[in-house]
């Protein structure tokens, strides 16, 4: 069994380095195209594999989790906002976690 | 105190407030979906309070519950939360040539994606005051959201929770679509995204990987090729024409 805290204070340690070092030791900003690229893309990355499959699972079935992703999908594209989306989303899991 | 640290610590304050209702809200369905990661509301205060990021959190709930290694943690740590070097460099920038060094120890903990953007936009220098009033109501919140949520989470109907619990991913489609409109190569590694994460979840051998270890596979791997076959622009601005 790992220790919870050690997970806080590692994830803590790297977290702050990141952000730290610049500022003390590393002053000079990243040139290199492709390191920037990748840092640019990284978000857009890992946001997606976190959302998805992960939002047909915590649904309650495969259709709701379904049908939350595409309504998520286009509330997001269509520039409903972060909060508005996320209402939807849960107001559909809600709603038809009384039909199943 | 000088009236100027006043007005810096009201600016702060002013900046921060909305930021930390939005956080709160956040963190409160951050703590929902980390409900069964088997961590006590106290440590997730901690959690948050120290950590301030969602993404990685959310990154890192995954692999302690899934008692990932220490190592795992700590490259996907740095990985989701490399981009803010990007931040930290444009801050560096800006801080004034006279202030202490140790500032810059605090200066640090105001690099997450909001607050970095309203320090940013700020037309003053920079100063200690208005950044200590920036972080602390929006970490606070953000701390106290993630704690409320992981008990919630065990106190409501489980019908309530499951609809709460999908919130974090509203958000994050509500972040990630509306530049993927503005932007081909964007909307195109979201679709790699989505598709990958998809076969690696649900199609053997890939299956059989932790969601934690697929988080940090996928992210190196479809990053790096979207780097490699679709280099960003520079930002900075491009020279007048001289012949116009």
């Amino acid at each position: 069994m790992n220790n919870i805290y050690l997970y806080i204070f590692l994830m803590f340690a790297v977290t702050y380095a990141v952000r730290i070092l610049p500022l003390t030791l590393i002053r000079k900003p990243i040139e290199n195209r492709f390191v920037k690229s990748f840092l640019f893309y990284v978000p857009y990355v890992t946001l997606a594999v976190m959302t998805f499959p992960a939002i047909i699972d915590a649904s309650g079935a495969v259709w709701v989790g379904a049908l939350t992703m595409a309504v998520g999908l286009l509330a997001a594209w269509f520039g409903a906002g972060l909060f508005p989306t996320a209402a939807i989303c849960c107001v559909i899991v809600f709603a038809c976690s009384f039909l199943g | 105190m000088t009236a100027e640290h006043k007005q810096d610590i009201r600016d702060g304050a002013r900046d921060s407030v909305p930021i930390a209702v939005a956080y709160f809200a956040v963190a409160f369905s951050l703590g929902i979906a980390a409900r069964t990661v088997g961590m006590s509301p106290m440590q997730g205060f901690l959690y948050s309070f120290l950590n301030f990021t969602s993404t990685g959190e959310y990154a890192g709930f995954q692999l302690i519950a899934e008692q990932a290694s220490y190592a795992a943690v700590i490259l996907m740590t740095l990985v989701v939360n490399a981009r803010y070097i990007l931040m930290g460099a444009a801050l560096s920038q800006r801080i004034p040539e006279d202030s202490p060094f140790w500032h810059r120890f605090i200066y640090a903990q105001s690099i997450t994606d909001e607050i970095f953007a309203v320090s940013i936009h700020r037309t003053r220098p920079l100063s200690i005051w208005y950044s200590l009033a920036a972080i602390l109501p929006a970490d606070l919140g953000w701390s106290a959201g993630t704690a409320l949520g992981l008990s919630m989470g065990n106190i409501l109907p489980e019908r309530l929770v499951m609809a709460l619990g999908v919130a974090l991913f509203g958000l994050f489609l509500g972040i990630i679509m509306p530049p993927a409109r503005e932007n081909r190569v964007v909307l195109g590694v979201i679709a790699v995204s989505f598709a990958l994460s998809l076969l690696f979840a649900k199609v053997p051998p890939m299956s059989h990987m932790t969601s934690g270890n697929r988080i940090i596979l996928l992210t190196i791997l479809i990053a790096s090729a979207a780097a490699a076959l679709f280099p960003v622009k520079d930002e900075e601005p491009e020279k007048e024409d001289a012949h116009e």
